[in-house]
């Protein structure tokens, strides 16, 4: 049994227009101690599912509509709230991309810590400052002391994101939702990011589930990799057969599209024409159609559904078959 | 750069000048304090840049936040007041220029920025956007100011029609598409592209490169390509100039930045870029610590205290750029660098 399945699960948003669904029976699992990608571009619902996910989708606009999410064997769209809390932010923590919003400006580092600390788990003054301290270290924070008296705007981006990830560590979690956690920083500085979380997987065993728009920080850390368009999964897999044989051909697509160092300068870069089609005005059928090189008249007509592949790779395509061969 | 005595205005003369010829370029800004909002510290955000850029050429500007870059482009459109030195464009002083020359120089040099949405008046149609620099230089009849907005339309592979909407309308790339149409409106020689490309997403990041590649043969532009990601700066640029911390520490081609980069920094921003291959080698050389204040920015070499090779000398002499390959490095010991 997956440490946390999502199954089916059906995501909608009041709009002006009204109703919109913007996660459309989105599936998949995430085992112990691992760590798994889900990416995709702006608006394929990558952060949606992680919010449904900690049941922090905006009230009243957003709510689920269908499907589960099933953590170690229980259900927890319909769960109460009492047990939801022990859950949420306990076993399962979350790291944002701007830690700036989620920390507290007026509180001191210290003071911020020691409350996610007591709030699982009370104990006396010495020892929170003690596993303070342990944990500001875990993450590579230097002078650890010494920032606890500070408060965050006093902290760099990347020293920011590292006390959000102590945060996060506190509780001890079996899972950590990472939401873009670096996207905002620097490269070498998400390099760090990148090796203290890689670190902390491999010391503590707890599963990651990192939500990104870059294929390449994917290939650094990911196991396994979910690939997510316009609020569907398109295409899932382990990392390397994934970069080596891409199935769907969105994935492929955005694949060629990345500059890569050892391109030729100022050759021409191989594009997935059109757009995205926005929310609330997605097509019938598979909706990649409209950009994709395979189209045919039936892929604007039926839904293709997740088709297993073998044991590790599900792809949502009605002509895989023909992108493999071309 | 040179060893000549020739003055920029003459060597503008000659046919093989550069158009953009940069020297010793710097620009702080005030760190303001107490009661009285009185200076009590600069910010070196340039210091000494020089560098040069031929018609038709693209030179990348690369580096992490609070380099120096988007101050040097800023700068260059007189967008920000230069502190010190000097660029000469086409044979003229950009730092000393008066309003009527500033207004001539805007026909030729033009910016596009990173977020189209913030540069778009949202109560215009981009009709309207797009016929404003027309209207501004007193060109063009109003018919053919129509034709030639329906013309840039197109040039940049959007619908006539669009003239009639308004920018919240379009998506971020076809913001940033409009952006361009505004930016060549005028046929300018120079465009300085100010992380234009950062905040799309890739596959349509790739569509808003080869556009730009497109327009620059067709009417060579030369472009100063500023951009924190190495790889998409790579693409685009002939040349390359790496800053940090307010100084350009290594220039090269854009093929030898890649094959042999020189400066340490250099090193360590390509191995920190995730490749997209899970079955490459990972050898990063993660740079410890942060990027320093540029208030008080380190003495010596500017690097050297996140370097892993710096040596004495690195804190108490600051290296100049020398000739290194196809560019120039501003390190004391990058000859005897391995890696």
């Amino acid at each position: 049994m997956p440490l946390l399945a999502v199954e089916e699960l059906s995501v909608a948003f009041d709009t002006e227009d009204g109703a919109v669904t913007v996660l459309d029976r989105v599936g998949f699992h995430l085992e112990a101690g691992e760590t798994l990608g889900l990416v995709g571009e702006s608006g394929c619902g990558k952060s949606v599912t992680a919010l449904a996910v900690m049941g922090l989708l905006p009230k009243p606009a957003g709510r689920v509509i269908g499907g589960r999410v099933v953590f170690a064997g229980q259900d927890l769209i319909d769960a109460p709230a009492e047990q939801l809390r022990r859950i949420r932010g306990n076993r399962i923590s979350m790291i944002f991309q701007e830690p700036m919003t989620a920390l507290n400006p007026v509180q001191r580092i210290g003071r911020q810590l020691a409350e996610s600390i007591t709030l699982h788990e009370p104990a006396a003054t010495a020892a929170v400052t003690r596993r303070s301290l342990a944990l500001l270290e875990q993450v590579g924070i230097p002078a650890a002391e010494q920032r606890l008296s500070e408060y965050p705007h006093q902290l760099s981006g990347g020293m920011r994101q590292r006390v959000m990830i102590a945060m996060a560590l506190a509780s001890s979690p079996d899972v950590l939702i990472a939401d873009e956690p670096t996207t905002a920083l620097d490269v070498t500085i998400q390099a760090q990011i990148l090796e203290v979380l890689r670190t902390l997987q491999r010391d503590t065993g707890m599963a990651v589930l990192f939500i990104t728009h870059d294929l390449g920080v994917i290939a650094e850390l990911c196991s396994r990799v979910v690939v997510m368009y316009a609020g569907r999964v398109a295409e899932q897999a382990p990392v390397e057969p994934l970069f080596r044989a891409p199935r769907h051909p969105y994935t492929r697509g955005l694949l060629a599209s990345i500059p890569r160092l050892q391109d030729e300068p100022k050759t021409h870069l191989t594009t997935i024409p059109g757009t995205v089609p926005a929310i609330g005005e997605l097509p019938p059928g598979c909706r990649f159609a409209n950009r994709c090189p395979l189209a045919q008249a039936l892929c604007s007509e039926r839904t293709p559904m997740l088709e297993t592949l073998d044991a590790n790779r599900t792809v949502a395509c009605h002509r895989w078959r023909e992108a493999v061969a071309s | 750069m040179k060893a000549t005595m020739q003055t920029p205005a003459d060597e503008a003369l000659a046919t093989d000048s550069p158009l953009l010829e940069v020297r010793n370029l710097r620009k702080y800004f005030p760190v303001r304090g107490g009661v009285f909002l009185r200076t009590v510290g600069q910010v070196h955000a340039v210091e000494d840049v020089s560098f040069h850029l031929n018609a038709g050429e693209t030179l990348g500007l690369v580096g992490e936040s609070g380099c120096g870059k988007s101050t040097v482009g800023k700068t260059l459109l007189r967008l920000l007041e230069p502190t010190a030195g000097e660029a000469w464009f086409e044979g003229r002083d950009i730092a000393k220029m008066n309003r009527a020359e500033l207004r001539r120089l805007r026909r030729d040099i033009q910016i596009v920025f990173q977020d189209p949405f913030e540069s778009l008046n949202a109560r215009h149609t981009v009709g309207k956007i797009l016929e404003e620099p027309f209207v501004i230089h007193r060109l063009c009849s109003p018919s053919e100011r129509r034709e030639r907005v329906a013309e840039l339309l197109t040039k940049v592979g959007l619908d006539p029609n669009a003239a009639q909407r308004f920018p919240h309308e379009f998506s971020g790339g076809q913001r940033q598409r409009i952006g361009i149409a505004r930016a060549i409106a005028l046929q300018p020689k120079l465009i300085v592209c100010d992380e234009a490309v950062s905040a799309l997403d890739v596959s349509i990041q790739s569509q808003i490169i080869n556009l730009l590649l497109d327009l620059q043969r067709e009417m060579r532009l030369a472009l100063i390509f500023i951009a924190h990601d190495l790889a998409v700066v790579k693409h685009v640029s002939d040349r390359i100039a790496v800053m940090y911390l307010g100084e350009i520490v290594e220039t090269a081609s854009a093929r030898a930045i890649h094959e042999t980069p020189r400066h340490p920094y250099t090193q360590a921003l390509i191995s920190a870029i995730p490749v997209p291959d899970p079955t490459a080698s990972r050898d990063a050389i993660v740079l410890e610590g942060d990027v320093p204040s540029p208030v008080h920015p380190p003495s010596g070499c500017r690097f050297h205290t996140r370097c892993r090779y710096a040596r004495d000398d690195c804190q108490m002499s600051k290296p100049e750029l020398s000739a290194a390959g196809d560019g120039a490095v501003a390190c004391h010991h990058w000859r005897t660098l391995v890696r």
